[in-house]
């Protein structure tokens, strides 16, 4: 981070009296922290009321859960080219109320993130705005064309933590052949949407006797399955790092399951609405439920949620796609699908918790550790020592109900609309700023 | 059959799905007067004087655009129709905003037919009129559903436990989605009838039977229902050619001869010949009822705009 921002650090502040979730440490107790500026000075069952050094100013959190701010690797800012869905600021903003310290952006901007010069563009706006540490991901191939694959290697050199074709499925198999190999000497991932392109044409949700009985053309789930069970193949050719973006049916979980045993480089993430919600949020054509891929049947929610529980699925990401009013407000097939996600992150994932399928600490460690190792960004999603104080504050157990139309975002497109639930973030410090005091 | 609803509860039409026996009843009995009014010299009546009726057609339909356009002259309203081509959406203007425009003008009911599902639901949620869906995508067309229902009634006196076979290109096809929630309602038993490719995932949770062979599907049904192969909606290879699917999946008189010898032969019109029916057994004056389906669609619609406008009126004019 710039001087600039570290100038305006917080100095010294001790949070104490916290529930402390330390996702590296794999531990979930009582304690405190210290910030000496902008990172970590400490954090543990030790740092009390009465062991806090001299000069620290002292919080009490009263129980509350703190934790390391949250890591979003997949999230669309539409900056540059959408600027009337999403700036890097209202995203930042948004952010900061959901608890999301660092975001790893889609390339799918206008122009698309696939040179040097954008993945520097994207760093120095994000900078200057000062909110979430934003990442990108640079494009897989030109222009997200499918056809010729970036320069890689300078786009990882130059920041680009990771690489991906956007929303688009990267459907020729010899593209991806060359991605995976050619990223390995780098360490480079490759993240898919996995979604055979052929099958999915023109469908707006997942087939079956909803889309059936609306008049919609459904894709049907297996288009996930057929394209993850191609790629793992390419994977295990080439020994690439292969992830699945926001896998949605029970069988993408299953072949994932097996090929993870197989001892295959293969991670995958899913997003809140695939574990919340199923095609029935569709039923009178309610397109702020279209997303890509479908909402699937309650079966396929029942096994991202057991995919979750045992590890199968790594992480967990918002998915976060801001749409405008005028892009949804179309009969189903024409409107845009996605949702915006960063404000129901944490509060739709800890309904896992409260649900009884995952314990606090695994939930959080699926948002913060996973997915910064995911994609090697160091010091963010831990409480070690040294590291940016960038944390999450929040009571796991406030009840709130969802209202979009209170959203910083600039897009208010949710699909969890009106939904009542629990969690609700108090506070977020990036490099020990507060960017977000619930009340103020 | 049960009684007839007392009135009709809602404030627009827009599909079979919802509606119970009585007010389909209800609906047929008011259609069946007119039905016998426009075989009468005296045609008119102005029930609906001082109404003003818009057509709003995002897809060109001769055919259903003069029937509704007939039907609400025959009941003394004023008519606008407006048809809107693919041209003026790629304008920019919006579903909504048309449907805004329009609004401000103060019509009684508009006659929506859009080219995507759930697109006049859309609209009905914009508007304070009442709102009649004259087919959206491949949904419902509740007008057509309630046309053959009148004109299956007049022919064998009821409407429950018939056979219907209901054939053809029912994938793109909003009027078998309409038909089988209709005659489902009135306790009437629905095959479908045709290639694999064409019968829609899931559709069996309807309640229907499905086949894929002709003469087997057609066996003692006392409708058979044909449907019109839109081609114009496919994308891919849903059936190897024409003459293939008239060999397998159009009715002749060899298929015909498996339903009832009694059988009424259907079809929503337009007709492919010798596509998916054969001229022989279309204009077979003996079963063939598609020129009456014709007929009935203006009663129907009658009805149903009469329905509309006095439940429009009596609400203040707020749908």
């Amino acid at each position: 981070m710039s001087p600039a921002i570290r100038a305006k650090g917080a100095g010294k502040k001790a949070f104490i009296n916290a529930r402390l979730i330390d996702p590296v440490a794999q531990t979930d107790g009582m304690g405190g922290l210290l910030i000496q500026d902008d990172t970590i000075a400490k954090a543990g069952a030790e740092v009390t009321k009465d062991t806090v050094p001299e000069g620290f100013e002292i919080i009490d959190l009263g129980g509350a859960c703190l934790a390391p701010g949250l890591v979003d690797m997949r999230a669309q800012l539409r900056e540059p080219g959408f600027e009337h869905q999403e700036t890097i600021e209202t995203a930042g903003k948004s952010a900061a109320i959901g608890g999301v310290t660092t975001i790893i952006a889609l390339p799918n901007t206008d122009p698309v993130i696939d040179d040097v010069a954008g993945v520097e563009f994207i760093a120095r706006r994000a900078r200057k705005v000062g909110l979430a540490k934003v990442f990108v991901y640079g494009a897989v191939s030109k222009g997200i064309e499918g056809k010729e694959i970036t320069e890689m290697g300078l786009l990882h050199q130059a920041g680009a933590v990771a690489f991906c074709d956007g929303v688009k499925t990267i459907a020729s198999a010899r593209l991806l052949r060359q991605a995976l190999s050619y990223s390995t000497f780098f360490d480079g991932m490759i993240v898919q949407h996995p979604e055979e392109p052929e099958l999915s044409k023109g469908a707006s949700m997942n087939s079956g006797e909803l889309a059936t009985r609306l008049g919609l053309s459904g894709v049907s789930p297996l288009a996930e399955v057929m394209q993850i069970e191609r790629d793992l193949r390419l994977a295990e050719m080439t020994g690439g790092r292969l992830h699945f973006a926001h896998i949605s049916t029970g069988e993408s979980v299953e072949v994932i399951r097996k090929a993870k045993k197989r001892g295959l480089k293969v991670t995958c993430d899913t997003a809140p609405p695939y574990f919340a919600l199923n095609e029935n949020s569709v039923s009178d054509y309610r397109t702020f439920a279209k997303l890509s891929p479908p909402l699937r049947s309650e079966d396929d929610r029942q096994a991202i949620v057991a995919g979750l529980a045992d590890g199968t699925i790594d992480a967990i990401a918002s998915d976060h796609n801001p749409q405008d009013a005028d892009s949804k407000r179309l009969p189903f097939a024409q409107a845009a699908a996605g949702a915006v996600g960063f404000e129901t992150l944490l509060p739709i994932s800890l309904e896992l918790y409260h649900n009884g399928h995952m314990s606090l600490l695994d939930v959080i460690t699926k948002l913060t550790r996973v997915p910064a190792d995911l994609v090697r960004i160091k010091g963010a999603g831990t409480l070690a020592e040294g590291t940016a104080a960038d944390l999450v504050v929040f009571d796991p157990d406030r009840p709130w109900k969802i209202d979009p139309y209170q959203f910083h975002s600039k897009s208010k497109n949710s699909p969890f609309d009106g939904r009542l639930t629990q969690g609700r973030v108090l506070r977020t410090l990036i490099d020990g700023r507060e960017v977000f005091t619930e009340g103020s | 059959m049960g009684p007839a609803a007392d009135h009709y509860p809602h404030p627009h039409l827009l599909g079979i799905e919802g509606l119970t026996p009585g007010e389909i009843t209800l609906i047929l009995d008011r259609a069946q007067h007119y039905a016998e009014k426009n075989r009468s010299a005296d045609k008119t009546s102005n029930i609906l004087a001082g109404a003003t009726v818009v057509n709003l057609f995002y897809e060109n339909s001769t055919r259903t655009l003069t029937s509704f356009e007939l039907a609400a002259k025959r009941l003394g309203a004023d008519v606008i129709n407006m048809t809107v081509g693919t041209s003026s959406v790629k304008k920019g203007e919006t579903l909504i905003d048309t449907a805004m425009t329009l609004n401000a003008m103060n019509p009684d009911a508009l006659v929506v037919r859009h080219a995507d599902s759930g697109a006049v639901k859309l609209l009905s949620e914009k508007v304070n009129c009442a709102v009649l869906n004259a087919g959206d995508g491949r949904h419902e067309h509740p007008t057509q559903a309630l046309l053959d229902a009148l004109t299956i009634r007049r022919h064998k006196g009821r409407l429950h436990r018939l056979n219907v076979a209901i054939c053809g290109d029912i994938a793109h096809s909003r009027v078998a989605r309409s038909n089988i929630l209709l005659l489902n309602t009135m306790g009437s038993r629905v095959r479908l009838v045709a290639p694999p490719t064409l019968i829609p995932s899931k559709i069996d949770r309807m309640g229907v039977e499905i086949f894929h062979d002709m003469e087997e599907g057609l066996k003692d049904c006392d409708i058979v229902m044909m449907l019109r192969l839109q081609l114009e909606r496919m994308e891919g290879s849903f059936i190897p050619s024409v003459r293939e699917y008239f060999h397998f999946h159009g009715l002749d008189r060899a298929k015909l001869a498996n339903a009832k010898p009694d059988a009424l032969i259907m079809h929503p019109g337009p007709m492919n010949r010798g596509v998916e029916i054969d001229s022989e057994v279309a204009d077979d004056v003996e079963r063939s009822v598609i020129r009456e389906q014709v007929e009935m669609g203006v009663a129907v619609r009658m009805a149903a705009l009469e329905l509309l406008v006095q439940n429009h009126r009596k609400m203040g004019g707020q749908a």
